[in-house]
């Protein structure tokens, strides 16, 4: 791990989460339930979409070998691609969908919130804005998490289906490694382990409202952050990528 | 205004005077019967359009090849949401329900834009069409601003502001395209092929063969004539591609001098019609695939509907 430049990475892991999930949400346009909500889909799938241009504009000033947003986005490898592995999980039906929001743009709101007070500058800013993005997206999939929870039998039925398929990826979000650590200790990053009861304590208030529950923590994957995907990353990327992969000395 | 105690003749005449002299026609007001209907088939087919053309361009979305792209790409194709919502709401003031207006649409009875029924085969095809639909929908649509019935002229001045800036869009991509490798001007080329003559037909019928046409105008709900609109639309054309270097597929597009006007070779409007009938490359396939999303999303709204009726009863029981 000598060679890793922790911000870097970091920067990485922030916005590929951000782009794999924007992408997955984007997959939505023209499929959702009401016309409603597919203009909130694409609105959330901006909201990530942005952030990921943010964060890996920013991962490739780091760097400094001149690779901007799109070189990092295209071309790199799944993996190179150091998103948390809950993005990368196919959309699913729509309880899929809103309880991955639920789970995953809580604990981002309440990562956000604090990585405001980052001695990072550039990550401070982005922060600021992806925060209160983050915390509309937690209440949106809420309110929808309850109302599916606690609508008909079928709705409860894939919603609970869908807690327990999420549930055991939403750990990764708040596992540390050397490199968290490295940013923990110079206050780049928020140490998330030190909020982690205060996000159970959010999920399982929706989730009490909804009627859901949570199945037990046994099985607790990880490995995105550090390049170890599940098998859904590499079709995503190799659709997402497909152009510039194609007609590498083309700009679009 | 038309009073409501004048004898049903009587009404009629004050209702073309009101409409003759640029008032507009709000949904209280009363209307000939004519002229509702043809609103509502004008608008929600409208609305249908906007819906049905998420689907050519949003087969882009995932493969943008920049990220800049697909934002501004999955920003366009949530515009053509929202514009098939104002329309909704618009098509709802003539007292026809938005559940009604989706099952036409997906029983096949309401009809949308023809152009929709073609395939988006390269990334070249979503400049393409903001650069020819949405400039052909706005030549369409700019005189719909002024339209005799109040609510859909103001839905129109929003949806026209939000084209032309997808228009703006399109245009400036094919201008990257071709501005490009050989392969990309090659890709803007052959979308230009593929689009221009769908997009020339979006006019409609020529003016001989169009049956709506007249009394639309003297109701005020079309301004100009589908051959007039489609000129306006060739003579932009014609120069924009000439801007991108890129051709336009007729060996008959001439200048003429006489008129001033860009003439064309002949339309082919047997595929205009077959297209019109639902037999267009993607005619099945969109449809298809509207009816599967919303039958893939009736859970969801089900759900919605009984959670919202036990929010009800559990408010009724506390205050009780």
């Amino acid at each position: 791990m000598s060679k890793v430049d922790p911000l870097f990475e970091t920067c990485l892991r922030l916005g590929d989460t951000a782009l794999v999930l924007g992408q997955r949400l984007a997959e939505w346009s023209s499929k959702a339930p009401t016309v409603e909500l597919d203009i909130a889909l694409s609105n959330h799938a901006l909201d990530m979409i942005g952030q990921a241009q943010l964060f890996l504009e920013y991962a490739g000033r780091v760097e400094g070998k001149g690779r901007d947003e799109d070189a990092l986005a295209y071309h790199r490898q799944d993996f190179e691609f150091r998103n948390a592995m809950i993005a990368e999980l196919p959309k699913g039906d729509f309880a899929c969908t809103m309880v991955r929001q639920l789970l995953f743009a809580t604990y981002a709101s309440m990562f956000y919130e604090r990585m405001t007070a980052s001695t990072d500058a550039d990550l401070a800013a982005i922060a600021g804005k992806a925060e209160k993005e983050m915390a509309y997206h937690a209440r949106h999939a809420g309110e929808w998490v309850v109302r599916l929870g606690d609508g008909t039998e079928e709705s409860h039925q894939r919603a609970q289906d869908a807690v327990n398929l999420l549930w055991p990826y939403a750990h990764e979000l708040f596992q540390t490694d050397v490199v968290d650590q490295a940013m923990i200790e110079t206050g780049v990053l928020p140490d998330a382990a030190a909020f982690k009861g205060e996000w159970l304590g959010e999920i399982e208030a929706v989730l009490k409202r909804a009627t859901l529950s949570l199945p037990e923590d046994d099985w607790m994957p990880s490995g995105g952050r550090s390049g170890q995907h599940t098998e859904h990353l590499a079709y995503l990327l190799a659709e997402m990528q497909v152009l510039p992969r194609a007609y590498p000395d083309a700009k679009w | 205004m038309v009073h409501e105690a004048s004898a049903p003749d009587e009404r009629a005449e004050q209702f073309d005077a009101w409409v003759a002299d640029e008032n507009k026609v709000e949904p209280q007001d009363w209307m000939p019967e004519g002229y509702a209907k043809t609103l509502v088939r004008q608008i929600s087919q409208h609305a249908h359009s906007e819906i049905i053309g998420m689907q050519p361009e949003g087969n882009w979305i995932t493969r943008a090849p920049s990220l800049r792209r697909k934002a501004i790409l999955l920003a366009k194709v949530q515009d053509e949401a929202g514009h098939g919502l104002y329309l909704y709401s618009a098509a709802e003031t003539l007292n026809v329900s938005r559940d009604q207006m989706e099952a036409d649409l997906m029983s096949g009875k309401a009809k949308y834009s023809s152009i929709f029924n073609y395939p988006t085969l390269t990334w070249a095809d979503v400049g393409a069409i903001g650069w020819l639909v949405d400039g052909a929908a706005i030549v369409n649509q700019i005189p719909l601003c002024r339209c005799s019935y109040g609510p859909y002229a103001r839905a129109m001045i929003r949806v026209c502001k939000e084209e032309s800036f997808h228009q703006r869009q399109g245009f400036e991509l094919m201008m990257a395209l071709s501005q490009g490798t050989p392969e990309q001007k090659a890709m803007a080329q052959d979308a230009l092929n593929r689009w221009w003559w769908p997009a020339v037909q979006m006019f409609g019928p020529p003016d001989h063969d169009s049956p709506h046409s007249a009394q639309s105008m003297a109701w005020k709900i079309k301004r100009f004539s589908n051959d007039d609109l489609r000129q306006k639309f060739i003579d932009m054309a014609v120069k924009q591609a000439q801007a991108l270097h890129i051709e336009i597929p007729d060996p008959d597009l001439k200048f003429n001098e006489e008129t001033g006007h860009w003439d064309t070779g002949e339309i082919n409007w047997d595929e205009f019609w077959a297209v019109v009938k639902g037999h267009g490359p993607c005619s099945r396939e969109r449809m298809a695939n509207r009816r599967k999303a919303h039958n893939d999303g009736a859970w969801v709204r089900e759900a919605a509907t009984a959670f919202a009726a036990k929010e009800r009863a559990r408010a009724e029981k506390v205050a009780a």
